[in-house]
């Protein structure tokens, strides 16, 4: 990862979908990735909160993306994952999305800074990579939006 | 050697030291006479003092040099105990404390030299004392001159001494250096031995050269020694100067020093062999100071230990033994399984007997968890001093069950919510002295802190006997700051007035003072002792005192509980908030302002539908009976209604994670045998 980052900024992100809409993880906030398992859900948590599963032991909230992006509701499907997503030393939280699809290495210069954002704090970016569009993730900002 | 290994003792003496002077002092100013409590108090004084030195904070040897000083003149009869002693002594210990703060978080005593509590504290001696003690005189320590047999205290004469070594001291004298033989004892309570012989041979080491060492340096460092040490000294020094060196360091009971006459049969070897051996000796020097540089530590040294006793320990050791058999007869059964279908009985027996050793387990480890609620309240009769005067108001604490024991986490988390209640019984409960007179009541208020274990709970009581909550002006006071309506406060039942103390932002103090009623108060012990899973409860009768409850459970981590059901889906209900568990017809439930309730053998219970407050969906067809969870909070009662009942279960409680919002109904997540997670209801909240 860090060979990566030293040339111009260049920076690895895990390309997720959503329907047909991509979405890029910086990947050094990436602690695991997990196929679907039972989520608990929690009575009168954030509607964009699945539930909670247990990853080895340790408890985790999931929230999807779907919710949070006001998608309409899909049923989870076999290539359905968790990302677990580690903003922080000692906390987790994991994001249902529709499918994992690869991993890409973005120079600095071929990501579009949004000064729009509909949806609030929640993308940095848009990533151009080969033909296509991925909107990059604000991970910090999404976390940031949940601690208020 | 390196000082910051023997910090983390230092704290802990220290601490407990401070605990013991506080103590004392306080004995000391209700009988001023009592010599045992001088002794006692001088004796802690000089420990502190020892320690501080020794550890080489120097502004904390100087107080507490100073404190020394002050109460060997009232052992020695020629000073007496004053009440302003006692207050300047009182603000003393608060000075050491203060340093130890500042040690504990950086290794560093701090700038504060504290310069007005000594001169305070010379004053007194000034004022008292008919010989004015010399502060600045140094050498604190006693060092008791040897007078009687002297013979069989000079140990150094028994060290064995290899040909080199003398040829070193002959070498020596011919030089004209002194060479001496010299045995130190240390002060059988000392705790640092390691650390005092290492200030021993420091200083040594700036005046002469240490050729023998019995026991050797590696075994002294390691403490592993009595109380004594010999050695043979080289210095152009004399032999004044050299003891001094030694007698400086703390706790030094006793030092022998002699001129050394090496035994007749010399026989001077060659002095390249001696030559050699003085340049191992100093490489080995040299090593070990390179290996030990003085380590520049800065990090926060106080950590969270706790002191086990070592019974406990030896509990959880031969219980991990018997795990380990269990495992073993259920491998073995395993094993032979395949020959023998019989064997299920065997393999049930085992996992029987596994069970019983993690309980017995999750007990012993649970005990070691626990310490008992005295060093929390230890504290508070000094605090209840302290209040008497500033507030005017005779007062006394009585504390009973300090020996109860509390969960380490719920321990930490206690003593301010204490210390709130205490001020708040203190300034609020108990009426100033005259109005206690023109009452009829004894003149002294008392406040009584009663601690004791009440099954899976703990129970903690702050009672005075005061004036008394006065509920009426509590729903004055509530309807003028707009918690309530007039309408609620007609409506409202004596408890439920009372209930309001523990709103944000109540107080019904007319005037502020800077012992409470600052208007964060009550709400703030509530939040602090439910987040611990506890809860407080008032009883008062005006007039006559107020009694604050306080019920923690005994730990946190594990705990038994209620499996149940809720359209699918898995709650846990801790056991220990459970009464019964009752089935009830539909038509049983009454309505009570829109509420539904039942009526269980005379009790009027709300019913709680558990699936409405998850937002689960809807039964499809409501079933003729219910089953319904009793929990209770105190002495109030609520039905839980649930959907059915899975078993009993002890359930290790793990957080939720960081970011999710979480209803206070929900008190954590626990993860089942199958790896599902379950939710644990926190009944307290639904009562």
């Amino acid at each position: 990862m860090d060979e990566v980052t030293v040339v111009n900024g260049a920076k690895q992100y895990i390309v997720v979908k959503l329907d047909n809409e991509q979405y890029g993880i910086d990947i050094s906030f990436i602690d695991n990735i997990v196929r679907l398992q039972q989520i608990t859900r929690v009575p009168k948590a954030q509607y964009f909160f699945e539930g909670v599963i247990n990853l080895r032991g340790e408890i985790i909230p999931v929230m999807s993306l779907r919710n949070k992006f006001d998608l309409d509701a899909k049923d989870n499907t076999n290539s359905t994952r968790i990302i677990i997503i580690k903003p922080e030393n000692n906390a987790k939280i994991g994001v249902l999305v529709d499918e994992v699809r690869e991993v890409v290495t973005l120079e600095e210069d071929s990501i579009e800074k949004v000064d729009y954002d509909e949806q609030g704090m929640n993308l940095m970016g848009v990533g151009k990579y080969n033909d296509t569009l991925i909107s990059l993730l604000n991970i910090q900002g999404i976390i940031q939006e949940l601690d208020d | 050697m390196d000082l910051s290994q023997y910090l983390e003792i230092f704290i802990d003496e220290t601490k407990e030291h401070l605990q013991t002077l506080n103590d004392q002092v306080l004995i000391l100013e209700a009988e001023p006479d009592n010599i045992d409590t001088v002794n006692e108090i001088f004796r802690a004084a000089h420990s502190l003092k020892g320690m501080a030195g020794t550890m080489g904070f120097k502004r904390m040897q100087r107080l507490t040099h100073d404190m020394e000083n002050v109460f060997s003149e009232v052992r020695n009869g020629k000073m007496s105990v004053t009440p302003d002693l006692v207050d300047v002594v009182f603000k003393c210990l608060d000075a050491v404390e203060e340093y130890l703060d500042c040690i504990m978080n950086s290794s560093d005593e701090g700038e504060n030299d504290n310069e007005d509590v000594i001169a305070a504290l010379n004053a007194c001696l000034e004022a008292d004392s008919s010989s004015v003690a010399d502060v600045e005189d140094e050498a604190p320590v006693v060092v008791k001159e040897e007078s009687v047999s002297e013979g069989d205290k000079r140990k150094f004469l028994d060290i064995p001494i290899a040909d080199f070594e003398k040829n070193a001291i002959s070498e020596a004298k011919a030089k004209d250096m002194n060479v001496y033989g010299v045995t130190v004892y240390i002060d059988e309570n000392c705790m640092l031995k390691a650390a005092r012989a290492f200030l021993v041979f420091k200083g040594l080491e700036d005046v002469g050269e240490i050729i023998k060492c019995i026991p050797v340096v590696q075994d002294i460092e390691d403490e592993k020694f009595d109380f004594d040490f010999s050695m043979i000294v080289i210095s152009a020094k004399p032999m004044d100067a050299v003891k001094k060196v030694i007698a400086n360091v703390s706790e030094i009971k006793e030092v022998i020093i002699e001129e050394y006459e090496v035994p007749s049969d010399v026989e001077v070897v060659s002095s390249v062999q001696v030559q050699k051996e003085a340049d191992t000796v100093k490489k080995e020097d040299t090593k070990k100071k390179a290996a030990t540089p003085a380590k520049t530590s800065s990090k926060p040294v106080a950590n969270r230990s706790v002191r086990v006793d070592i019974e406990k320990l030896d509990v959880l050791m031969n219980l991990v033994s018997e795990l380990i058999i269990a495992k073993n007869g259920l491998v073995s059964v395993s094993n032979t399984q395949e020959e023998n279908r019989t064997s299920v009985q065997s393999f049930n027996e085992q996992i029987e007997y596994l069970e019983r050793v993690t309980t017995n387990l999750h007990e012993s480890v649970m005990k070691v968890r626990m310490v008992p609620i005295e060093s929390v309240v230890n504290r508070f009769p000094r605090m209840i001093r302290d209040l008497s005067k500033k507030l005017g108001k005779e007062m006394e604490l009585i504390m009973t069950g300090e020996e109860t024991e509390l969960d380490r986490t719920v321990i930490d988390e206690i003593g301010d919510p204490l210390m709130h209640m205490l001020r708040n019984s203190a300034d609020h409960g108990l009426e100033s002295t005259i109005d206690r007179l023109k009452l009829g009541k004894p003149q002294v208020g008392t406040i009584w802190l009663n601690a004791y274990q009440d099954g899976n709970n703990v129970t903690i009581e702050v009672e005075d006997d005061g004036k008394g909550i006065d509920v009426e002006k509590v729903k004055a006071s509530a309807i003028a700051k707009g918690h309530i309506t007039e309408e609620q406060a007609e409506m409202m039942s004596e408890k439920e007035a009372v209930e309001l103390l523990f709103r944000p932002a109540f107080s019904t103090a007319e005037k502020i003072s800077d012992v409470s009623g600052r208007g964060v108060g009550l709400d703030v012990v509530k939040n602090k002792i439910e987040g611990l899973g506890g809860d407080v409860e008032v009883t008062t009768k005006l007039g006559e005192g107020t009694k604050f409850i306080i019920r923690l459970p005994l730990t946190l981590a594990i705990i038994q509980a209620l499996m149940v059901e809720v359209r699918h889906e898995k709650y846990a209900i801790p056991l220990n908030s459970i009464v019964t568990i009752e089935d009830i017809m539909v038509d049983e439930i009454k309505f009570v302002q829109q509420k539904e309730v039942i009526n269980l053998r005379g009790n009027v219970i709300p019913l709680v539908r558990l699936d409405e407050m998850l937002d689960c969906p809807p039964r499809e067809e409501e079933p003729e009976n219910l089953v319904v969870v009793i929990v209770k909070k105190g002495d109030k009662q609520t039905g839980l209604v649930i959907d059915t009942l899975l078993g009993q279960q002890e359930i290790v409680i793990k957080p939720l994670g960081k970011y999710i919002n979480i209803h206070k109904m929900i008190s954590g997540a626990t993860i089942l045998g199958d790896g599902e997670v379950a939710l644990i209801i926190d009944s307290n909240s639904l009562v």
